[in-house]
């Protein structure tokens, strides 16, 4: 079986037109608080999304936005859920953060890690009630490192529970490196744990796609987890509005108030003159990386996927219009709903 | 005179305990960036940036308190510490009755709390009255920079593990990251007084246990904390002018409860309304009219909490959280009994 390109790339095209929007309306201020954008992570979700049928559950953290685009739900239900309307998806009480489709056995978390518990016990319930059905669990890697999700690992390892573990690494957690706060390697620690373990790059859909069909394979046949690990960038960072992205396109103003107390408190006593140097530098060190991660453009998976599409640019044009219209018209639902708010 | 905003009072604090004793230390998720300064002056060993792993970092914080350190230990939203709860609940709390008083764990946990930005059910919840549950926990939730600093200080000084909650309408830097993210076009009913005020020349410990009598009134007792104090005091305006005098209580601290403040206040008016941003049953709006019960006073009473889930969607996330109108509303029914 070989993937379909075209289907996967209107996938990636129609998550990215989609948060596009999403970011539109964030900043003109019809969406509050945190948005974390699946941004980056389209080739990840597309190609492990592909091999999902009814029946199979989705455990899904707080960058949401693709999974739920990318599984087929309403769009203009998602963005008036973005928008707190009552017409949204959970009727404006749950938010972009906790979205929930119970048709589609799809449940978010903002707590890091919960989708790995998530995970196993919509696998538990596949195995009563929907067998060859199996669960998904979203998380980054920062997530590697909460307690509840190597908890899991194990007890779907232990039960041969029929899982699916993704983990999205943009090697950052917020602001923290997470090379810096994670010991050993993930995969080692992955198949310590008993699951069987791969590594892709998540940017090429084409490497997650195949990974992912031996990994629902197994799952479906009753073989146990897997492990998928698979790399990405965020290049909006951790979410909108990223304090340190602003930092880094447009220091003097986002640093003006921040820099003089940085110098008065590095220079004034404190610990030892190398470990405040030590200090300042891994300050440095995180605005360096944040400056990397918008420039990773070369690395978006869309365009990777768009440029190996065998279609005349006509066709693509015209699957794109598509999905511009798909996505135009649901904007407009959202802020009629908007309007008709009281 | 000096003032400070909430936040900067909180590390100008630290600032003075982490320079007068060098068994203070700093260990949470992000705190290169969330405390850049105290992390700038006093280096990774003392400000430690943790991985994801709140079990983990806020059990250590317990035993190396136990074994000499003063951690001040982040959880970055209230809310996350259910991950890693039994670190508090059976540990910390427990430790000094399990040793005969002889062990004792000097520890400061860190929390954000609270909503009134969108941010939703999971991120914006207070969780004080379910925390200060547990006999040998302390619980401070400061309304102002000068309380802030000074509960701050007492929290190190504490022998015992005290929980420091922050609320994000009164921190600047919380509304910057989380809510305003860079947009400029969107409003929250950040009070003033709250968020930047005046404080003390030099930082001196405010002890823990003592509420503040923040406005004399005969007709009710209002008795609130954090953000909502600050409601109560606009709501008080609003109802003088229809004639209603009502004393506002500023509790400072959740547990130990100033027993003692309020009973002498309720006792005068004989109404006690309690406006409590954390959930209304089995919580402190609870506890607040037992002991005024259990102390025999017949007091007529009321509360303005956050009564369910707390919606994501702004408009009804206003509604679900104390406002002025629900205040003002619940004080004229009560005076009317
Ligand atoms: C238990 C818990 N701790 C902390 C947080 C705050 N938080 C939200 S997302 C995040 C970083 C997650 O990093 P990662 O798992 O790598 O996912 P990414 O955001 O990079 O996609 C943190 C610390 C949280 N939501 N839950």
């Amino acid at each position: 079986m070989q993937p379909n390109a075209e289907g996967l790339y209107r996938q990636m095209y129609k998550s990215r037109r989609f948060e596009e929007a999403v970011t539109q309306l964030w900043n003109d201020g019809h969406i509050s608080a945190e948005m974390h954008l699946s941004k980056g992570e389209e080739a990840i979700v597309a190609g492990v999304l592909d091999h999902v049928m009814d029946g199979d559950a989705l455990a899904l953290d707080h960058r949401a936005s693709a999974p739920m685009v990318m599984r087929g739900i309403d769009l203009a239900l998602l963005l008036k859920e973005f928008m707190g309307l009552e017409g949204g998806l959970c009727r404006g009480m749950g938010g972009h953060i906790h979205l929930f489709s119970p048709e589609h056995l799809a449940a978010s978390s903002g707590i890091v890690g919960a989708t790995g518990p998530a995970a196993c016990g919509f696998a538990i319930a596949a195995q009563h009630l929907r067998p060859d059905k199996v669960a998904v669990a979203f998380f980054g890697e920062g997530a590697m490192n909460q307690g509840m999700l190597m908890e899991s690992i194990n007890l779907a390892a232990a039960w041969s529970l029929p899982v699916i573990f993704v983990c999205k690494d943009n090697g950052t957690a917020v602001t923290t490196s997470s090379a810096d706060v994670t010991a050993g390697d993930l995969l080692t620690r992955a198949r310590g744990l008993g699951a069987h373990a791969v590594s892709v790059d998540g940017t090429d859909v084409d490497e997650v796609w195949s990974a992912a069909r031996d990994a629902f394979v197994r799952a479906r046949e009753g073989k146990g987890p897997m492990f998928l690990h698979a790399t990405c960038v965020h290049p909006e960072g951790h979410f909108l509005g990223d304090p340190l992205l602003r930092m880094v396109r447009n220091p003097v103003r986002e640093l003006r108030s921040k820099v003089g107390p940085l110098i008065k408190a590095a220079t004034t006593g404190g610990s030892s003159l190398s470990e405040r140097a030590v200090s300042l530098g891994s300050i440095a060190g995180m605005l360096g990386r944040a400056r990397e991660t918008q420039k990773h453009t070369r690395d978006d998976p869309i365009e990777r996927q768009r440029q190996r599409l065998e279609i005349s640019d006509a066709q693509r044009d015209e699957l794109e219009r598509a999905v511009d219209d798909e996505v135009q018209t649901a904007v407009a639902a959202a802020l009629r709903g908007l309007e008709a708010q009281p | 005179m000096k003032t400070m905003t909430f936040a900067g009072a909180i590390e100008d604090a630290l600032m003075k305990a982490m320079s007068d004793d060098p068994r203070v230390v700093i260990f949470g998720e992000d705190v290169q960036a969330l405390r850049m300064n105290l992390y700038a002056k006093f280096g990774e060993m003392r400000v430690r940036p943790t991985p994801i792993s709140e079990s983990a970092f806020l059990g250590a914080a317990v035993t190396a308190a136990m074994a000499g350190l003063r951690p001040v230990v982040e959880i970055m939203m209230i809310d996350f510490v259910a991950v890693a709860i039994d670190a508090l609940v059976n540990q910390a709390a427990k430790l000094e009755v399990f040793s005969g008083g002889r062990w004792k764990a000097p520890m400061v946990v860190r929390a954000s709390c609270g909503g009134g930005y969108g941010d939703g059910g999971q991120h914006e919840q207070t969780l004080w009255g379910w925390l200060a549950q547990v006999p040998g926990m302390k619980v401070v939730v400061p309304s102002n920079p000068a309380d802030a600093g000074g509960l701050m200080l007492s929290a190190i000084e504490d022998e015992g593990p005290v929980l420091f909650m922050e609320h994000k309408l009164l921190a600047d830097y919380w509304i910057d990251a989380l809510a305003n993210a860079g947009r400029i076009n969107l409003e929250y009913d950040i009070p003033e007084a709250g968020a930047r005020g005046e404080v003390p020349k030099t930082w001196e410990p405010i002890p823990i246990g003592e509420a503040k009598m923040l406005r004399d009134g005969d007709d009710l007792t209002m008795v609130s904390l954090g953000v909502s104090v600050h409601r109560c005091l606009q709501a008080a305006e609003e109802l003088a002018k229809s004639g209603v005098h009502a004393g506002v209580i500023d509790l400072r601290t959740v547990t130990p409860l100033d027993t003692d403040a309020i009973c002498r206040a309720v006792e005068k008016t004989d109404r006690l309304l309690v406006v409590d941003e954390d959930y209304k049953h089995f919580s402190l709006s609870g506890e607040l009219a037992a002991i005024v019960l259990e102390a025999g006073l017949g007091a007529k009473f009321a509360r303005v909490c956050v009564e369910d889930t707390i919606p994501f969607d702004r408009r009804r996330e206003a509604q679900a959280l104390p406002n002025v109108p629900r205040i003002v509303e619940a004080a004229t029914k009560l005076v009317s009994r």
